[in-house]
């Protein structure tokens, strides 16, 4: 089913205290589940709901977001008609980057005017979640919105900076504030937003000609009383990670069946771009439980509760506890890792000891040698 | 005029088996899309092979049950192979003017395609078949086929003499010039085997395609006929060794030894060479997840496996699911698998998408025979002490 929708996910200023996990990447790219980066959870949500044209706003350290998507082939978005358009920032100097992301829509006005779908989806890229949109879409219609907000209430103790959303009985938002705001309601936005490409076109405009140049904040946060800006209260799985314990949490989820079941297959797969990766090998030594493994590690030593990605090679002896382990690192002989990080390609040397503690786990940098 | 596409050297890759000796693993399923190595099928080696070698051009010939084979093959872009020009391109059997037959043999399947190498204009024609499982660099066997001056150079490879007269075996002088090709032999003369795998200059294998489709005594066999006849007559024939690992994956004994050859700590095959990689289709699934009653050793296991029992010296494809209390040993699980609780799976090949339910027991410790159950047989109710295939 076509969706008469564009997906546009939005990079711009993403709120990231991910540490030197963001450090050569931008936020929508850190791997995330043992073979997916986060942008994977909306993008393959957009193209799942039948949207047949996705845009991605590129801002900074963009470099593994192109190799990442590629042509979109690995999510079916590489097309003759529509598909994937990545847009990095098109700015005339260096105090263009400060600006806000109406002022980067603005300069791709053309392309949105080119674009034939009549309503739009601007989400980040940082919600770990499986949504419809079509259903969302739904919302949107029978409750004739100007704006609809996905958004989860009762999320439980949200470790992730979100923003907190405030709704009457009819279902209509009436206050929303940033991530340390007052708000108590149990409600937190998912930062996707639906409404008419015609209206975002009329919001970037008005806005940028009154001075103002953010979405969410000038555009939406000052318009409630004269749009209908209506709550899509989502049920799935979520995850909001943009801090390292967010980060941690959300992936130690994962390793409950139920809910990596529902995260990867409900409503539909979570696509990735996929890797050569030959199937993993357990070897003599092998004692792994608890465990999500991806392809091309070899494990020849005790892996519990933790998450491997691909091609990780854990040796004779190692010992691997409540760790997150990135792809292509080593642990040597002997070595020992409970409640760590470690971003790609790390080498902990043998009979090494790294220790962290699960509300504080420690982060090793991509490519140290420990 | 139309512009011809002048490449040195493409291959051309014998995919019509029906693989009979695989015997229900082959019933809907053409013998090189057999699943394979938890991740891949068997056409999948040869094809990276391919690649690696930088041959860019395949034609892949398909007769046998090509469903499966023909939906997983695509466009070749799993193994880069959709090229602007050149590229992968399945080759079924077609009707002509003046009718048009199935591929009676190795050599009338190509011969049926003269026209397609023809395009090309090629120098020279790799025959491959799509049943073998090697990493192998064609551009070597190139390099002495054109040393030599060849017709035809064929690699061979050293296989134990109890096994010799399974194989075409050949006698080669000093100089490696074959002087004597038998096709398994009663009483082999030599354990020098041809791999199956033939560079032949592209004139010389026109000329002999087109003389032994005249011939109608001719089973238009390769191996049978063609290269025979070739070294009868005198004709520049030359081996090429290899000396890597090398399997023929016709039986159910040799396929499953295969899949337990990529086990141990220094398996017999390296699938983890990122120099010489072997591509599949992605079947995109989660990561595996092994759970807190798992025991997993001396195993392979691909993406989207839930493995809650015991696994040892095991392959097991994307999406397989062990449950709680069941015992899988020295056995093959194909794409989709499941074993219930409580069951036993020992020295077996499991089809793709069968299910062994709870209490079941599927072959037998010290067994010489390995148990083999269909792709998408329900193994329920009947204990199968013996060994059987169902």
């Amino acid at each position: 089913m076509k969706l008469p929708m564009l997906g546009i996910i939005n990079l711009i200023h993403e709120t990231d205290e991910m540490g030197t996990l963001t450090q050569g990447r931008c936020l929508a790219t850190v791997p995330f589940g043992g073979r997916y980066r986060l942008i994977d959870f909306v993008l393959s949500s957009m193209v799942n709901s039948g949207m047949q044209e996705v845009a991605v706003f590129a801002h900074t350290k963009y470099r593994s977001l192109m190799e990442h998507l590629g042509t979109g082939t690995n999510w079916d978005l590489h097309r003759k008609q529509n598909g994937l358009f990545v847009l990095p920032p098109a700015i005339e100097d260096q105090n263009d980057f400060a600006r806000g992301d109406l002022y980067h829509f603005y300069r791709n006005r053309d392309y949105f005017a080119r674009s034939p779908h009549e309503y739009v989806a601007i989400c980040r890229s940082h919600m770990v979640c499986n949504v419809d949109f079509e259903d969302v879409l739904r919302h949107h219609r029978d409750h004739e919105a100007d704006i609809t907000v996905v958004c989860k209430a009762n999320p439980g103790s949200i470790v992730g900076l979100a923003r907190k959303v405030r709704v009457d009985e009819t279902g209509r938002i009436k206050d929303i504030q940033d991530h340390y705001g007052r708000l108590s309601d149990d409600v937190v936005s998912m930062e996707m937003y639906i409404l008419r490409k015609d209206l975002l076109i009329d919001l970037i405009e008005t806005s940028l000609a009154q001075g103002r140049d953010h979405f969410v904040r000038h555009a939406v946060f000052s318009r409630l009383d004269q749009l209908k800006v209506s709550a899509y209260m989502y049920d799935g799985v979520l995850g909001i990670v943009n801090n390292i314990a967010s980060y941690f949490r959300h992936s130690m989820e994962l390793l409950q069946p139920e809910i990596g079941r529902e995260l990867f297959f409900r409503p539909g797969p979570i696509y990735s771009k996929g890797h050569g990766e030959p199937p993993t090998r357990f070897l003599t030594g092998a004692d792994v439980n608890h465990s999500l493994v991806a392809n091309g590690c070899e494990i020849d030593g005790i892996v519990e509760n933790s998450i491997l990605f691909r091609g990780v090679k854990v040796k004779k002896g190692a010992v691997v506890r409540n760790s997150i382990v990135m792809q292509n690192s080593v642990i040597g002989e002997d070595g020992s890792l409970e409640s760590c990080i470690l971003d790609k390609e790390v080498e902990i040397q043998p009979f090494q000891q790294l220790r962290g503690v699960p509300d504080m786990p420690f982060l090793a940098l991509k490519r140290k040698v420990i | 005029m139309s512009r011809k596409e002048n490449k040195e050297c493409i291959a051309m890759l014998l995919a019509g088996g029906e693989g009979r000796r695989l015997g229900v693993l082959t019933k809907d399923l053409a013998k090189p899309a057999v699943p394979f190595g938890g991740k891949y099928r068997i056409i999948d080696f040869t094809l990276s092979n391919c690649v690696n070698s930088g041959v860019d051009t395949v034609g892949v010939l398909t007769q046998y049950q090509p469903l499966v084979l023909n939906q997983y093959l695509g466009i070749g872009s799993s193994w880069g192979l959709d090229r602007r020009e050149g590229g992968m391109h399945v080759l079924p059997p077609y009707v002509r003017s003046k009718g048009g037959t199935w591929y009676k043999g190795t050599a009338n399947a190509i011969y049926q395609n003269l026209g397609f190498i023809e395009r090309y204009d090629p120098e020279y024609v790799l025959i491959i078949s799509g049943d073998h499982i090697y990493k192998m660099d064609y551009d070597l066997l190139l390099e002495t086929h054109k040393r030599n001056r060849a017709d035809a150079t064929i690699a061979v490879i050293t296989v134990p003499w109890a096994e010799a007269s399974r194989f075409g075996i050949l006698n080669v002088d000093d100089k490696a010039r074959v002087t004597e090709f038998a096709e398994k032999p009663k009483k082999p003369s030599s354990n020098l085997a041809s791999m199956g795998v033939y560079m032949f200059s592209w004139p010389v294998l026109r000329d002999r395609l087109i003389r032994d489709e005249a011939d109608s005594g001719s089973s238009n066999d390769f191996g049978k006929d063609i290269l025979p006849k070739m070294l009868e007559e005198g004709a520049r024939l030359f081996t090429h060794r290899f000396n890597g690992y090398w399997k023929d994956v016709g039986t159910i004994e040799s396929l499953w030894q295969a899949n337990m050859d990529l086990l141990g700590d220094k398996p017999g095959l390296d699938l983890n060479d990122h120099s010489w990689r072997i591509y599949s289709v992605c079947p995109n699934q989660p990561t595996q997840y092994i759970s807190p009653a798992a025991k997993v050793q001396s195993s392979m296991i691909n993406e989207g496996c839930t493995i809650e029992g015991e696994v040892h010296r095991s392959v097991l494809s994307h999406g397989v699911h062990v449950g709680e209390g069941s015992i899988v040993e020295d056995s093959v699980l194909m794409p989709g698998a499941v074993v219930g609780r409580g069951a036993r799976v020992i020295r077996a090949i499991v089809g793709d998408n069968a299910v062994i339910e709870d209490g079941m027991r599927v072959g037998r410790i010290n067994s010489d025979e390995i148990a083999v159950v269909g792709s998408g047989v329900r193994v329920s109710g009947q204990q199968l002490k013996e060994v059987e295939t169902v």
